[in-house]
């Protein structure tokens, strides 16, 4: 198709699934029996309608920016959002490769999913509603990536947040469910108010030079001009990201997010949102790209993530719970890529991790579908001979988790490492060091988690012979995942294995030449050759500790105790932050300040009104002869006055 | 566009015919009294949108009808709408049906003075916005203050009567002040030895920085009593609480919109030097508003005191707005108004289905409704959503609008005045948690009946006009930005500043010349 055509049907990508879930939401409003109509059969059909035409269209816009050999994005403008005086936005969709990248794959995992779903809540209650639902979520999503300046990418980003909210709540008759979906939103609020300070400050700076837009393609050109304050509108964008993404220290919603049904979890909180942080900073990278400082503290808290949410997973039994600090870390590792400025490094990871993580997100669906809801790791084990297609898939996933060639991880995460290994001298040194710790770390948990639930004896309550593979509306997707966790990584194969990386240069003309100090091939070969080595000794340790020796399950210590408690940073925060502000307010703001000052004082006044009112009411005595004495001593008083005055 | 039909009389004076004759029916015949009042309401909004269609963007008072009254006092019966007032006026329109329907099954006793008394408000809340007369205002600022005493007494909750006398209370001693301010700049305002109350002529008075200054405290009292800014708001979570239904939707979607009013009407235009010299302090107060109003909503029990608090934080954005003194603060404050009017209007509707339900308004009541009531709950979601300022929802837009006019004025006061976003969806969603999520914990939740027919009517036209004013804000925008200009320049006269948000950031303070 071409540009022309295609520039015209760009509102159909995040359209469709919209309509989707309106139609889907009315249906379901409107039908007298509630549950009975709409069929489940019409309402999986129309859930799939709108991600299958999004993915279509996103596929066509990726062929024409292919195509053409200008490098101009396709853009569409659908009509005037906000006008006021100078302020000015416009709804509107562009499309530039960057953007193609993250259509193509959260279209595909997007669709993929909705299949997955069909089989997944099949018997579910909220079978609609949750169609209803994740339709939004792909919309809103959509719009984020499309959006062709700051505020409508706001738009998306929010809109995002919601569906994650409605989802994590999506069983609200659990309380704790409920209040995850709370906490998420509320975080990704805090992280959201320094994304609008971070929009005000870039608009504001660029006002004071003339006329001030906030579309990316104008910000691109005009970047030049926020350099005075690059550091602090890049750090208070970033703040908007670390919500988003999980990010220290605002990462504590995403394990508890685990709360929506599964395959949220690999959607939402894996494969897409989760990423929309890492996007937004490489959608803004022309301002992360004036201030080092912050590119800087972006890649330390990106390994700071990293690592910790790493440890962590080292003692956590809920398999969902691992695999949630897992993304955690991953996406970390994202944030150490575009901080170091290898921004087509982070989306390769982004892009490689979709499929992975919803892969393994997936994987553990179909585990926990088939142990009836049981999700503690120490409850299973040996299920690869009972769930083949799961096992085989979720192993596969794994082997790209863990970063082992030539599965799509190893790829980019090598490629990660590599940059970060190039850039800052002794910093980015010790930024890779700790990379690599992080990677063996995540190559043992991951295996751990593999070890006890795939292999060794059976733990479950269910009996064994009673386990059964899902079904093929199920299953189909994760093989589609699986064969997409061993493929992606081919994009990105770097020159130094005789690649030619299409991946990155796919992006250049978004992000410009990456330039890096250039080093022979020999030492990137030992890079790689080290990274992949920690990957296995990881595993190994995992093995000599969990399959060699029988998985026994057992009450954490020490250490494990304190990872299983996720260092008890809920706690903190609690204890630190949340209740002294919420003792404080009904304490001292409500009680002393609104009731008993001002309230009282309010009173008070009125009091005193009636008091005095009482003590001059005595005057009243209702005799002449009082009355007659005021008189008096009245006219008195004013003679005396007179008298006084003229003297 | 402009007929010689007195489009604005009609439209203020049928309600006011229409409360003298429910008067003349029998008690009793309740059906007829709501029956009647809605369709009068109805009708009136109708006008309301002819007249709308009519409007002309421009700053120039419009639909204008003069005769004089007093001619020695110079005061006239003198009505006009423009961009002020005109959104404002269709919100009163558009609520005023609304409280009316939801009235249907909650009063029950006095139906006649009830239906009467909502219209006589009407009467009083158009006449107010439509007055191009101070006088003529002040009469009809008075005169909504009347009916309203009475909802609140006689329809209100177990301590309406504090709440009535503290309401009235606060809000004469701010009249009292406002009179004496009127007639002072009447007087100043005299043509040719004829006081003049035209406020169109009291625009053009000069005064000197402490003449202004004195009518800056008197006038902004009564304002700021009515709107309210803190510390002045602790009648307002009395008087929420102990209305009906109605009476909330009516006080928070349209009374305390009058204080915002005045302030665009009398004290931005009369007292620019003024306004400027108060200006920081009118922000922080704002601010404090903001945060205040939503720490202390969330350690609310009571749903409709949550509520109730919840303008206080919200009417602290508008106050915010208006006192950057740039555009988009002024259009973001004005847009903020209605929104406010909607989403708390919704909420305090949903409030009082509750309260219809359960006879409780107490949080620890209720729990899992969403299983129960889905439909109110997709109800509540939505409303909940547009007072949080969701993007794409209406509370978005006049957020934004002010949250970035602020920056561009002083980036901390932006700060400041954000962390309110935050704080709004803590309080909020923790509402709605307790409330809709969770388990059922009581027994009379497990068999609530959901939305009716009739509350649906209510509520359907409110959703859809959060989404609408969420994606398509510039018809509104559009109709109120030639009038806000004309304030600005009349605000920023005295300080040679320019319009737009270059006035803030080019804001020398050093070089302002604050005598006239």
């Amino acid at each position: 198709m071409d540009r022309q055509s295609i520039e015209q049907l760009l509102w159909v990508i995040p359209f469709a699934p919209l309509i989707g879930a309106l139609a889907i939401g009315l249906l379901c409003a409107l039908s007298p029996k509630r549950g009975s109509f709409p069929s489940r059969t019409v309402v999986g059909f129309l859930a799939c309608l709108g991600p299958l035409a999004s993915f279509m269209v996103a596929g066509g816009v990726f062929l024409a920016l292919g195509k053409s050999p200008e490098t101009t994005p396709v853009h569409q403008t659908l009509f005037s959002w906000i006008q006021c005086g100078a302020f000015s936005i416009n709804f509107a969709f562009e499309a530039d490769r960057l953007t193609a990248v993250m259509l193509m794959f959260v279209t595909f995992v997007g669709t993929i999913i909705h299949f997955y779903s069909i089989g997944y809540m099949g018997h579910d209650k909220g079978y609609a509603r949750f169609f209803s639902y994740l339709n939004l979520f792909l919309s809103a999503m959509l719009i984020l990536v499309l959006g062709s300046n700051l505020v409508l990418m706001f738009l998306g980003w929010e809109g995002v947040g919601l569906c994650s909210y409605l989802l994590i709540a999506f069983w609200f008759d659990d309380e704790a469910k409920a209040i995850a979906g709370k906490k998420a939103f509320i975080v990704n609020r805090i992280g959201d108010f320094g994304f609008v300070l971070g929009i005000f400050l870039i608009y504001t700076t660029l006002l004071k030079n003339g006329p001030s837009s906030l579309e990316f393609s104008f910000l691109a050109t005009h970047a030049y001009l926020l350099a005075p304050v690059a550091t602090i509108a890049s750090l208070l964008l970033f703040t908007g990201a670390m919500g988003k993404s999980a990010q220290i220290p605002l990462y504590v919603w995403l394990p508890d997010a685990m709360a929506g049904p599964t395959p949220v979890s690999a959607l939402i909180h894996a494969a897409t949102m989760v990423t929309a942080g890492v996007f937004m900073v490489a959608r803004m990278h022309f301002l992360f790209d004036l201030s080092p400082l912050s590119g800087q503290l972006v890649a330390g808290v990106g390994i700071a993530t990293a690592l910790v949410a790493a440890l962590i997973g080292f003692g956590q039994n809920d398999i969902k719970k691992v695999l949630a600090y897992s993304t955690v870390s991953q996406l970390g590792y994202m944030f150490v890529a575009v901080g170091a400025g290898a921004y087509s490094a982070g989306i390769f990871h982004v892009f490689t991790h979709a499929f992975f993580k919803a892969c393994l997100f997936l994987g553990a669906g179909s585990v926990i579908h088939a142990l009836h809801e049981e999700q503690d790791i120490r409850k299973m084990g040996g299920l690869l001979k009972k769930l083949p297609i799961t096992g085989t898939t979720f192993l596969i996933a794994w082997l790209a988790i863990c970063g082992i060639p030539p599965f799509a991880g190893f790829f980019s995460k090598d490629e990660i490492l590599w940059s970060v290994f190039n850039t800052w001298g002794a910093y980015g040194k010790i930024l890779w060091v700790l990379g690599l710790f992080g990677a063996g770390c995540t190559a043992f948990y991951m295996s751990r988690l593999v070890f006890i639930t795939f292999f060794g004896k059976n733990r479950s309550s269910t009996a064994f012979e009673k386990i059964h593979e899902s079904p093929p509306i199920m299953t189909i997707p994760l093989i589609i995942l699986a064969l997409g966790s061993v493929l992606v990584g081919f994009f990105g194969i770097p020159e130094a294995l005789g690649g030619s990386n299409v991946f990155a240069s796919w992006l250049t003309p978004v992000f410009g030449e990456h330039t890096s100090a250039t080093h022979s091939n020999f030492i990137e070969y030992v890079v790689m050759a080290l990274s992949v080595s920690v990957a296995f000794i990881g595993i190994t340790i995992a093995y000599i500790k969990y399959v060699r020796k029988p998985f026994i399950a057992s009450e954490p210590r020490g250490i494990a105790a304190f990872a299983e408690a996720a260092f008890h940073v809920d706690a903190l925060y609690r204890i630190v932050l949340i209740n002294p502000l919420f003792s404080f307010t009904r304490n001292i703001l409500f009680r002393v300040v609104d009731v008993a000052i001002i309230d009282g004082a309010v009173n008070g006044i009125a009091k005193l009104s009636s008091v005095s009112g009482g003590l001059v009411r005595r005057l009243q005595t209702g005799t002449v002869r009082t009355y007659l004495y005021y008189f008096g001593a009245g006219a008195a008083l004013l003679m005396l006055i007179v008298y006084i005055g003229k003297w | 566009m402009q007929m010689n039909v007195p489009m604005l009389s009609i439209l203020t004076f049928l309600p006011l015919g229409t409360f003298v004759l429910l008067l003349l029916t029998p008690q009793g015949s309740s059906k007829l009294h709501r029956n009647l009042s809605l369709c009068v309401s109805l009708f009136v909004f109708l006008i309301s949108c002819v007249i709308l269609k009519d409007f002309i963007p421009t700053s120039i008072p419009q639909f204008a009808e003069r005769f004089p009254l007093i001619d020695k006092w110079g005061i006239s019966y003198s009505v006009s709408v423009d961009g002020i007032s005109i959104f404002l006026v269709m919100l009163v329109t558009f609520l005023t049906p609304i409280v009316v329907l939801c009235s249907y099954k909650y009063i029950t006793k006095n139906t006649r003075e009830y239906y009467g008394l909502i219209l006589l408000l009407e009467f009083g809340m158009i006449g107010t916005l439509v007055a191009a007369d101070a006088m003529l205002f002040y009469v009809f600022w008075e005169i909504m203050l009347v009916p309203m005493f009475f909802i609140i007494g006689m329809w209100g909750g177990e301590r309406r009567v504090y709440a009535t006398i503290k309401f009235v209370l606060f809000t004469l001693v701010g009249s009292l002040l406002l009179l004496i301010g009127l007639i002072y700049t009447a007087w100043k305002a005299s043509k040719g030895g004829h006081i003049s109350f035209a406020i169109s002529d009291m625009h053009n008075v000069v005064l000197s920085t402490k003449e202004q200054l004195w009518l800056f405290g008197a006038f902004s009292l009564a304002f700021a009593i009515k709107v309210p800014m803190f510390p002045l708001h602790t009648w307002l979570p009395d008087a929420h609480t102990e209305a009906p239904t109605g009476g909330s939707v009516i006080l928070a979607g349209v009374l305390l919109k009058m204080g915002v009013y005045g302030f665009l009407r009398f004290v931005f235009p009369i007292l620019p030097t003024a306004s400027h010299l108060f200006a920081p302090v009118m922000i922080i107060l704002s601010i404090i508003g903001i945060i205040y109003g939503a720490l202390v909503a969330f350690v609310q029990t009571d749903i409709k005191k949550l509520v109730a608090y919840s303008s206080v934080s919200h009417l602290g954005y508008v106050m915010l707005g208006l006192f950057v003194f740039s555009l988009q603060g002024f259009q973001g404050g004005m847009y903020q108004m209605i929104n406010h009017g909607l989403s708390t209007g919704a909420l305090f509707l949903i409030v009082g289905m509750l309260y219809e339900r359960r006879h409780t308004r107490l949080m620890s009541e209720f729990g899992g409704l969403a299983k129960t009531v889905p439909l109110l709950a997709i109800v509540f979601m939505v409303s909940m959503l547009s007072s949080v300022g969701l993007p794409g929802l209406n509370g978005f837009i006049g957020e934004f609008l002010i949250l970035l006019a602020t920056f561009a004025a002083s980036p901390l006061y932006a700060a400041f005045a954000a962390s309110g976003v935050i704080l709004g969806a803590v309080y909020l969603f923790h509402l709605y948690q307790k409330v809709m999520f969770g388990p059922i914990t009581k027994q009379e939740n497990e068999k609530l009946p959901d939305l009716s027919f009739r509350e649906a009517i209510i509520m359907i036209p409110i959703l859809l006009l959060m989404v609408i004013m969420g994606l398509f804000p510039n018809p509104i925008l559009k109709r109120t930005e030639p009038s806000m200009q004309k304030i600005i320049q009349q605000v920023n006269l005295s300080t040679m500043q320019t319009r737009d948000f270059s006035a803030a950031l080019q804001q020398d303070q050093g070089s302002i010349n604050h005598d006239r």
